[in-house]
């Protein structure tokens, strides 16, 4: 069964249309990457698929659930990712982890947010506002709260927006590192190298539509970087 | 019961940030001084003037402090996105609505625990009655539910928190009205059953906006 | 591309026309002369026709927000926003006729008597209203908030409309003390055809601001599209 499967989404605001019949699926263990100029639409795309948007037509299920019926079912199985962080600053990063935890109803909550803390080298800083961390730190205990419900599903949108090379880094491994084995992956960047190293397969978006859709394990960048070129010109 | 923990923790939350800041409900305390000090050299509140005008301009400053902390309450939620963190999360939407609304309660009580006795103290007037303390509870109920939904739509404007006033402010007039004349009627020596007939205009308000409140809330942060 | 003929519009316009004639005929020659205020009393016949179009413009935004809500047809908000407009044009009307009445009798340009005081409430509700519209972005969002606020406000207004009758009846206002006319029953059928002329009145000019609205959304629809075909 495919994590994530679309079907002739489409979203329009008012007259204006984001996101026309986009179809495409994520299965189990997949890594995909959907690249695309900004204004294409993948940030509506990743909304929709986070239940934070409906879709003004076609059809959505994750984890063969359908959000419009099973919403809080589903919600349990996503964690997001943005370049904003999520996080409450007046609150210290343990507070932040042990509100979520409720939030998702974990049953081992205080024991996942101990674990979650050691593993993305937060331990000493636990008990300190989120406002006096580094954008990298802030990052990293984001990407706690992302996983903290274990999630099935990881929508990461441009998660590496105003990280400098370490910081991006340290991103890439921690993902590697806390995303489960079966967990589907979603990345949206506009950064084209990052992006097709980690994935397995590459969607490219452009002005509301995919128009491309390839393995990654067969892509040499600098050819990519020329189709997606040509894909996008306006 | 899953529920009840959500809006308790979302509740605990709201608390917790602001104890480690104290600068919403400081601000607060500040400008309701402040506000009965205007008061008084606008209206020269002195003597049997200060005692008439006592629950009005007591109101008058709950009301607009009261802004202030429902529009800093809704703020901290758009900081860093976080109001997308609770949708996320599989919390019915209305858990979301009564926590905060509960949270803005709460700021607000502790703001009325300070301004009663200070402006009974100013005004020689006995707003510790437990007849007064009973509408000020119920105004309050009122004003920070209509208030929590309202402002999680004015922190989504151009104008942001200067469009909350405007939107809570006209809803409020049967409240203000209602808590003024049971306020001054009780402080003047009336029993609760003289003012009754205001108490029952509070307690269908409360109903009504609450209800209406919580059965739109889903609509104001959905997309 | 032929306009087609508006034969509800054309029929309303006509039946609004001639009902406000009726209404005036009524008010200058069929009613009589007030016994204490004199002729300036005429005015009250549109000063409560306008409240009541004010009143009833707001209950169906109240209901074109529900519809909204439920549906999630622009329709519903095309109503909602042109009811709001049309209903701000009569209610203001009532607080200047109410303002005009007041000064002649009473000797001061506002009373807080209770019709007007609850006019001046809606009034600013309505204000509200419009610029909550103007400060949201994105058709979608604006609808929807817009819808969720004329509900809330609505639920509001009965009772705002008994605190200020109970606050008036406990402390009436030295000047006014009540209503102080003698009321007819000549005055009756006036008022009431004063009503319906203006509720007439009302439908026209909510027709021609959602026809004009849609035009506008055509409009829109029809730049997009040449804004794309031209990329």
């Amino acid at each position: 069964m495919p994590m994530i499967e679309v079907r002739e989404l489409t979203k329009s605001f008012g007259p204006r249309v984001a996101l026309a019949n986009v179809s495409f699926l994520v299965e189990a263990g997949e890594f995909v990457t959907l690249v695309g100029p900004n204004g294409a639409g993948k940030t509506t795309l990743l909304r929709i698929l986070a239940t934070l948007t409906r879709p003004t037509s076609g059809d959505l299920l994750i984890a063969g659930l359908d959000p419009t019926k099973a919403g809080e079912a589903v919600r349990q199985r996503i964690g997001f990712l943005s370049h904003r962080t999520l996080l409450y600053e007046d609150l210290t990063a343990e507070q932040n982890l042990r509100f979520y935890a409720q939030m998702y109803d974990l049953a081992d909550g205080p024991a996942r947010v101990g674990e979650l803390l050691e593993r993305v080298g937060l331990v000493e800083r636990r008990h300190d506002l989120v406002r006096t961390f580094s954008r990298g730190m802030q990052q990293r205990l984001a990407v706690a709260r992302a996983v903290l419900p274990r999630p099935q599903v990881l929508l990461l949108d441009e998660p590496y927006t105003g990280l400098d090379v370490d910081a991006a880094q340290a991103l890439t491994d921690l993902l590697g590192e806390l995303v489960g084995a079966g967990c589907a992956t979603l990345l949206t960047t506009h950064d084209l190298e990052r992006g097709v190293a980690a994935a397995d397969r590459v969607l490219v978006l452009a002005r509301g539509r995919i128009v491309h859709d390839e393995p990654c394990r067969a892509i040499a960048l600098a050819t990519f970087s020329e189709t997606y070129r040509t894909l996008t010109a306006t | 019961m899953g529920f009840l923990i959500k809006v308790w923790a979302i509740v605990v939350k709201d608390v917790a940030a602001e104890l480690h800041t104290r600068e919403m409900v400081s601000a607060m305390l500040v400008f309701s001084v402040l506000s009965l000090l205007i008061f008084s050299f606008a209206l020269d509140l002195r003597g049997a003037v200060a005692q008439a005008a006592g629950p009005g301009v007591l109101w008058a400053t709950v009301a607009f402090a009261g802004t202030l902390g429902l529009s800093r309450s809704m703020a901290r939620e758009q900081q860093s996105g976080c109001i997308d963190g609770l949708l996320l999360a599989p919390v019915d939407r209305s858990a979301i609505f009564f926590g905060k609304a509960l949270g803005n309660l709460i700021f607000m009580a502790v703001l009325e625990i300070v301004l009663l006795p200070l402006f009974s103290a100013l005004f020689d007037v006995p707003f510790l009655l437990p007849g007064v303390l009973l509408v000020v509870a119920l105004g309050t109920l009122g004003y920070a539910a209509v208030g929590t939904l309202l402002a999680s739509i004015a922190v989504n404007t151009r104008a942001r928190e200067v469009m909350l006033p405007v939107l809570l402010l006209p809803l409020a007039v049967p409240l203000l009205i209602a808590a003024v004349q049971a306020t001054g009627g009780l402080v003047e020596g009336a029993s609760l059953g003289e003012v009754g007939g205001w108490l029952q205009l509070l307690v269908v308000y409360d109903l009504l906006v609450v209800a209406a409140s919580m059965l739109t809330y889903n609509y104001v942060v959905e997309e | 591309m032929g306009e087609k003929r508006d034969v509800l519009g054309l029929v309303l316009t006509l039946s609004s026309a001639v009902a406000l004639m009726v209404a005036l005929g009524m008010v200058f020659l069929y009613a009589p002369r007030e016994a204490t205020m004199g002729d300036v009393q005429r005015i009250f016949y549109f000063h409560v026709a306008s409240a009541w179009v004010g009143f009833f413009a707001f209950f169906v935004t109240f209901l074109a927000g529900i519809g909204y809500l439920a549906r999630g047809e622009r329709r519903w908000d095309i109503l909602a926003l042109s009811s709001v407009e049309i209903g701000l044009t009569f209610i203001a009307m009532t607080v200047v006729t109410g303002s005009l009445w007041a000064r002649p009798v009473w000797g001061t340009y506002w009373t807080w008597e209770p019709r007007l005081t609850i006019s001046a409430v809606q009034l600013l509700i309505y204000v509200a209203y419009g610029m909550l519209r103007a400060s949201v972005e994105g058709p979608e969002r604006k609808a929807r908030f817009a819808a969720v606020y004329g509900i809330v406000a609505f639920v509001t207004v009965p009772l705002s409309w008994f605190a200020i009758r109970w606050w008036r009846t406990i402390h009436p206002d030295v000047m006014t003390g009540g209503e102080g006319m003698a009321f007819t029953s000549r005055m009756g059928h006036t008022l009431l055809v004063s009503l319906v002329a203006f509720t007439l009145l009302y439908a026209t000019l909510l027709r021609q601001r959602i026809k004009l609205e849609r035009a506008a959304d055509v409009l829109t629809r029809l730049r997009l599209r040449a804004q794309s075909i031209a990329k």
